[in-house]
C-alpha cells in the first residue's frame, strides 16, 4: 500500500477541569492518493478530532501524521478544510472569499489574471459563478457550503478535509451537493477525508469507510471497503442489493456493536 | 420565490422606533417587493389582494407612526399648559416659548460679539468639542480595546482600573482637566474624551473576543501572518462592535457636554442654557432643550446609518 497520507498510532489527551480526557487512542490508517475516505461514528466519538489533527489545528499527544512522508504539525493550505458551518467571511463577497485563499497559495506562481481566472474556474466547478458578487448573508446554506468547497478546492490541496460538510443542510440540498462532490471528485481525483454521521452519504461517496468506536479513547473499530463501481447513481443504488449489504454493515457496527449506552 | 418571501418579511415589519421619515422609503420597498413577487407568481387575483393588503398595512403604519407620536406631544402640551396656568406660572406658556423659538431661530448664525452669538454657533462650538474628544477617544480607545481583546494578560492588568473608573461621572474629571491644561476648552474636550473612551474600549474588546473560532481556523489553514490576520480578519470582524461603541459614546458625550459647558462657560449650548437661566430667560432654556434633543437625534441617526453599512449579518 502506498504511503500518501498516513496516521500512525495517533492519540490525543485533552486537559480539562476534571483532569485529563483521553479522546483518541492509537488511530492508524494509510490513505492512498485519490482515495475518498469517510469517518463515521456516533457524535462525540472524536471524528472531528481526527480531522483537526490531520488539518494541524490540533496537535496529537502521541503518534504522527505523515503526508508524502513528511510530518504535519501545523495547519496549511495543502490540507484545506471545508468546515461544517461554511466559515465564509461575511464581509467578503463569494468571489473574494475564494480569492483570499487563491492569492495566498498562488502568490508567487500565478499572475493576477491567472488567479482571477482560477478563482472563477473553481466557482464554476461548484456552480456558483452566478453569485460571485453576493455576500454570504445573501445566499442559502447550500450555496454557502458550495462556496466553502470552492475555496478549499481552489487551494489545490493535497488532501481535502471535510468536516460534516452537509450536516446543516436539508435532505434535498444535501443530495444535490453530494452529486456535485462526486462529479468534482471524478474530475479532479482529490484525496478526501470526510467526517459524516450519515450512513447513506458514507456509502454513496466513499472508497473506504472508517468506523470509529465510542469515546473516550475512541479508535478505529472497523474499515469497510466500498467496492461499488463509479460513477455511482443514487437512484440505481437504491435497488442494488450490494449497496444495501454495505449499508447494513455500517448500521450493524453503529447500532449493534457501538450503540451508545445512553443515547 | 423562496428568497422573495424571506426578503418581504423584514421590510414589512418596520420597527416601532423608526422615525416617520422612513415611512415612504419602506412603503416603496414593500411595493417593489410586491411587484417582484407578482412577476414570479403570475396569478393576478392573488397579487391584487396582496397589493391591497400591503396598501392597508402601509396605511396603518402611517397612522401609527404619525398619529401616535402626535398624540403624545398633545398630552405633554396639555400637561405643560396646566403647569403654567395652575402650578408654576414661572414656567412660560407654549405660546411664549414658540415666540421665543422664532426669535432664536430667525438668525441662528448671528454674531454680535463673543457674548451674543446665535444658537447655531452655540451648537457648533459644542459639537466641535464633542467631536474633538470623541476622535481622541477613538484614537486611544480602539487600539487599547483591540489589545485587551487579544491578550488575556493585558485584560487582566487593566480590567480592574477600567472597572473603577468607568462608573465615575466624567464631570468629576473636569478639575483634573483644568489643572492639567490651565484652560477651559481643552478641559471640556478632556471630559468628553473620558466619557467616550470606556464604551469604545469595552465594545472593541468584546468584538475581538466574539470573533468566531472558525475565522481563526480559516486564517490558520491559509497560513495568514499576524499582520494579515489583523487586517483581513480581526479588523473587519470587529468593525460592527467598534461602531456600536462609538455610537454609544457619542450619545453619552452629547449629554455630558451640556453639563460640562455649564461649568466651563464660553460659547456652547450648555453655557447658553446656564446663561439664560442667570438672565431668567426660561423660554430660551426650553427652546434650547428641544434643540439639544434634535441634534442628539441627528447624531444618533448618523451613527445608525454608519452601523447599518457595516452590519454584515443583515
Amino acid at each position: 500500500m502506498s504511503n500518501y497520507l498516513s496516521l500512525e498510532n495517533v492519540g490525543i489527551t485533552f486537559k480539562t477541569q476534571n483532569g485529563p480526557f483521553r479522546a483518541l487512542d492509537d488511530v492508524s490508517i494509510k490513505i492512498e492518493k485519490g482515495e475518498y475516505v469517510t469517518m463515521i461514528g456516533h457524535s462525540g466519538c472524536g471524528k472531528s478530532t481526527v480531522l483537526n489533527i490531520v488539518a494541524g489545528l490540533l496537535t496529537a499527544t502521541e503518534g504522527v501524521v505523515l503526508l508524502e512522508n513528511k510530518e504535519v504539525n501545523a495547519p496549511g493550505p495543502d490540507r484545506a478544510v471545508v468546515f461544517q458551518n461554511h466559515s465564509l467571511l461575511p464581509w467578503l463577497t463569494v468571489y473574494e472569499n475564494v480569492r483570499l485563499g487563491v492569492d495566498k497559495v498562488f502568490a508567487k506562481t500565478k499572475s493576477k489574471a491567472e488567479r482571477d481566472e482560477w478563482t472563477k474556474h473553481n466557482l464554476k466547478l461548484v456552480h456558483m459563478e452566478h453569485a460571485m458578487d453576493k455576500r454570504p448573508g445573501e445566499i442559502s446554506g447550500g450555496m454557502k457550503q458550495r462556496v466553502g468547497i470552492a475555496r478549499a478546492l481552489a487551494m489545490e490541496p493535497k488532501v481535502l478535509l471535510m468536516d460534516e460538510p452537509f450536516g446543516a443542510l436539508d435532505a434535498l440540498t444535501r443530495a444535490h451537493l453530494q452529486d456535485s462532490v462526486m462529479e468534482i471528485q471524478a474530475e479532479l481525483g482529490n484525496t478526501v477525508i470526510m467526517i459524516t454521521h450519515d450512513v447513506d452519504e458514507a456509502v454513496l461517496l466513499s472508497d473506504r469507510i472508517v468506523m470509529l468506536t465510542n469515546g473516550p479513547s475512541a479508535t478505529i473499530g472497523e474499515i469497510l471497503t466500498v467496492d461499488l463501481p463509479r460513477p455511482r447513481n443514487r437512484l440505481a443504488l437504491a435497488e442494488d442489493p450490494h449497496y444495501h449489504h454495505l449499508r447494513g454493515q455500517v448500521l450493524e457496527f453503529l447500532y449493534h456493536r457501538q450503540l451508545r449506552p445512553a443515547a | 420565490m423562496k428568497s422573495n418571501i424571506v426578503r418581504l418579511t423584514p421590510q414589512q415589519e418596520s420597527p416601532p422606533e423608526e422615525s416617520t421619515a422612513v415611512i415612504p422609503e419602506s412603503a416603496s420597498n414593500a411595493a417593489s417587493t410586491a411587484t417582484r413577487a407578482t412577476k414570479s407568481v403570475e396569478k393576478i387575483p392573488a397579487s391584487t389582494t396582496r397589493n391591497y393588503a400591503l396598501w392597508r398595512a402601509s396605511g396603518t403604519t402611517l397612522i401609527k407612526n404619525i398619529f401616535l407620536p402626535v398624540l403624545t406631544f398633545l398630552v405633554v402640551g396639555v400637561i405643560w399648559s396646566y403647569i403654567h396656568s395652575h402650578i408654576a406660572p414661572e414656567i412660560p406658556s407654549i405660546a411664549d416659548t414658540w415666540t421665543r423659538a422664532k426669535e432664536i431661530l430667525a438668525d441662528p448664525l448671528a454674531q454680535n460679539g463673543p457674548n451674543d452669538m446665535g444658537i447655531g454657533w452655540q451648537v457648533l462650538y459644542s459639537l466641535g468639542r464633542v467631536l474633538g474628544g470623541f476622535a481622541l477617544a477613538a484614537i486611544v480607545g480602539i487600539p487599547v480595546g483591540f489589545v485587551m481583546g487579544m491578550s488575556e494578560n493585558f485584560q487582566k492588568a487593566v480590567q480592574p482600573l477600567i472597572q473603577i473608573l468607568r462608573p465615575v461621572s466624567p464631570l468629576a474629571w473636569l478639575p483634573i482637566g483644568l489643572l492639567l491644561f490651565k484652560a477651559v476648552n481643552p478641559s471640556a474636550i478632556f471630559v468628553i474624551f473620558i466619557t467616550s473612551i470606556w464604551p469604545m474600549i469595552m465594545n472593541t474588546a468584546a468584538g475581538v473576543k466574539a470573533i468566531p473560532k472558525d475565522y481563526m481556523n480559516v486564517a490558520a489553514v491559509l497560513r495568514l501572518g499576524k499582520l494579515e490576520i489583523t487586517r483581513k480578519i480581526l479588523l473587519p470582524a470587529t468593525l460592527p462592535h467598534v461602531i456600536t461603541g462609538m455610537r454609544l459614546s457619542l450619545s453619552i458625550a452629547w449629554m455630558v457636554i451640556v453639563a460640562a459647558e455649564m461649568l466651563t462657560g464660553g460659547i456652547g449650548i450648555g453655557f447658553y442654557v446656564w446663561d439664560e437661566w442667570n438672565n431668567l430667560n426660561v423660554p430660551s432654556i426650553i427652546v434650547a432643550i428641544f434643540i439639544i434633543g434634535i441634534v442628539g437625534i441627528i447624531l444618533e441617526s448618523v451613527m445608525t446609518l454608519v452601523h447599518r453599512h457595516f452590519d454584515y449579518s443583515r
